[in-house]
């Protein structure tokens, strides 16, 4: 039997040695160009691959079981006003932040003053997984799987004095890639009392959905306190204070008859200029009530026991 | 075509590409809402897309006279109406898109809002000033009232215009650009008119008392109320 020698690969198809060679690159290159391509046609970052992922988190009886959120809509309607004040303007600026490196100086009336580098601050407890509630003073809410571990973790690690009353949080300002415009007393300042940044619930939190934080959501590491509004989870964390006085706060210093230091979510008492009693949950179109410290009343109402709500709202 | 005198085809055709580029918005917002394109909170953006498209119209609608003016394009005022009644209906987009959508026919709040939010309470008073201007858009509603009469009543827009910036600014919690940006567009729109009012005094004074006579002697001037 005659066996033939096939007449079907001209050697026009005969792919050189060099290309064959570098073949693996090329798929690379398309793929990330497709990738590329795919997310600037989307209008921005899409999720990380899996090197931004934290590992395993352990989960937490203060998760609520709650559908979440959607990705989609947690990275883009965000308030992060150093990158502008729309809704969309921080998925399209925060990615001219450098996330990394990044060191959190933890300092004041605390036996151990530090500076924490990103990664050291991640491993100096395990991490968690927390599906909080979030809501805004906006009256409108989200459901979130944060990853994180309790402030309280890192508050012990710096001793604090039996003087330090407040914790005070400064956020990263950058005028060169944030806004110049004074909206708000730049740096953005947070603060709680000592006993609320105690508590379980104040989460110092690096990641959301499993992954690291997107820039816009705060990166690369911020507070979450799912029972007051929103803005007192202050992002992009730089320093970590404990002191003695209130600290001042950003929205307190813009408006303090509409924006209090506790800020604890209160359906009962109403933003002067809107109602706090409902809220929308996003993805959903009917509002719904709100609740008393955002339903977490049982786990931190007894912390403002004999306090007017009303008065210090 | 003549631009100073178009004639009624023309002006006819002008009339009828306003209307449909006045559409356009409505058709972008209609379109966001049902394929989901208007982002994570689709009420919101409803509410603030409408209320934006009130204030445009509603300042394009006062620089009809003003362009008249200055252009020397009378015909210009065959337009206002159609944009004073895009205001009217921007503005009911907003209104029903508050009562329906956002609060859900929840009257308590509605009312709450209404009597207990400033920002809200002037929309609303903006919203309610709307509607004898809107009702009273036809001609032959101008033929009844008399043109002195209609002017009277037409001239409320301004306490509208000024009303619905209010708004604006109001709600805004702390970046006031935006609603900045309206305030010196109006105060634009409004300045010039009054400027212009100061002038035709000015002008209807110095031809009713003629400047000092070149004689010298006594002059008993007469001036007519």
């Amino acid at each position: 039997m005659l066996i033939r020698r096939p007449a079907d690969i001209p050697p026009s198809e005969i792919t050189p040695r060099a290309l064959f060679d570098t073949r693996r690159d090329f798929l690379r290159r398309t793929g990330l160009g497709l990738a590329a391509g795919a997310a600037l046609w989307h209008g921005l970052p899409r999720r990380a691959d899996a090197a931004d992922t934290l590992g395993a988190l352990a989960a937490s009886p203060f998760s609520t079981a709650e559908p979440q959120t959607e990705w989609d809509a947690a990275t883009s309607y965000i308030n992060f006003y150093e990158f502008g004040t729309s809704k969309d303007a921080p998925l399209r600026n925060a990615h001219r932040m450098q996330v990394r490196p990044w060191t959190v100086r933890v300092e004041g009336l605390v036996n151990k003053p530090r500076e924490f580098d990103i990664d050291d601050l991640l491993r100096l407890a395990p991490l968690e997984e927390r599906i909080y509630r979030l809501r805004c003073v906006e009256a409108w809410s989200m459901v979130i799987p944060w990853a994180g571990y309790p402030l309280a973790a890192l508050l012990r690690a710096v001793e604090p004095q039996g003087s330090a009353k407040y914790v005070e949080f400064v956020t990263h300002y950058d005028p060169a890639i944030m806004t110049t415009r004074p909206v708000l007393d730049w740096p953005y300042t947070e603060g709680l009392r000592l006993d609320e940044a105690l508590h379980p619930l104040t989460l110092l939190t690096f990641g959301m959905y499993g992954e690291r934080l997107p820039n816009q959501n705060g990166a690369p590491v911020r507070v979450v306190i799912p029972w007051k509004y929103g803005f007192k989870s202050a992002k992009s964390i730089v320093t970590i204070r404990l002191t003695e006085q209130q600290p001042a706060t950003a929205w307190n210093k813009s408006a303090p008859q509409e924006y209090g230091f506790y800020s604890n979510v209160n359906p009962e008492v109403s933003h002067p200029r809107w109602s706090q009693a409902t809220e929308r949950r996003i993805g959903e179109l009917r509002r719904r009530p709100t609740l008393p410290f955002n339903g977490y009343a049982e786990q931190v109402a007894q912390l403002y026991t004999g306090m007017d709500l009303k008065k210090h709202y | 075509m003549n631009l100073r005198n178009p004639t009624a085809p023309q002006l006819a055709a002008i009339k009828t590409l306003l209307f449909l580029l006045c559409l356009l918005p409505a058709v972008q917002l209609a379109a966001g809402w049902f394929q989901g394109s208007l982002g994570a909170n689709p009420v919101e953006a409803l509410q603030r897309g409408s209320g934006s498209w009130t204030l445009n119209m509603l300042l394009l609608t006062l620089a009809v006279t003003p362009l008249r003016r200055l252009t020397g394009l009378h015909w210009l005022v065959r337009l206002r109406r159609m944009l004073g009644l895009f205001a009217f209906a921007w503005a009911c987009a907003h209104l029903i898109n508050w009562v329906w959508l956002d609060l859900w026919f929840d009257w308590p709040a509605i009312a709450a809002d209404i009597l207990e939010r400033p920002y809200v309470s002037v929309g609303f008073a903006a919203f309610v000033l709307m509607l004898p201007l809107a009702a009273t858009s036809s001609n032959a509603a101008i033929r009844r009232l008399g043109g002195r009469r209609w002017q009277a009543l037409h001239r409320s827009v301004y306490a509208i215009a000024i009303l619905a910036v209010v708004h604006f600014w109001w709600l805004v919690k702390a970046d006031v650009l935006e609603p900045l940006l309206y305030a010196v567009a109006l105060a634009a729109l409004l300045g010039v008119r009054a400027w212009w009012r100061e002038l035709e005094r000015r002008r209807q004074l110095a031809a009713a008392a003629p400047t000092a006579p070149q004689f010298k002697g006594k002059v008993i001037r007469i001036v007519p109320k």
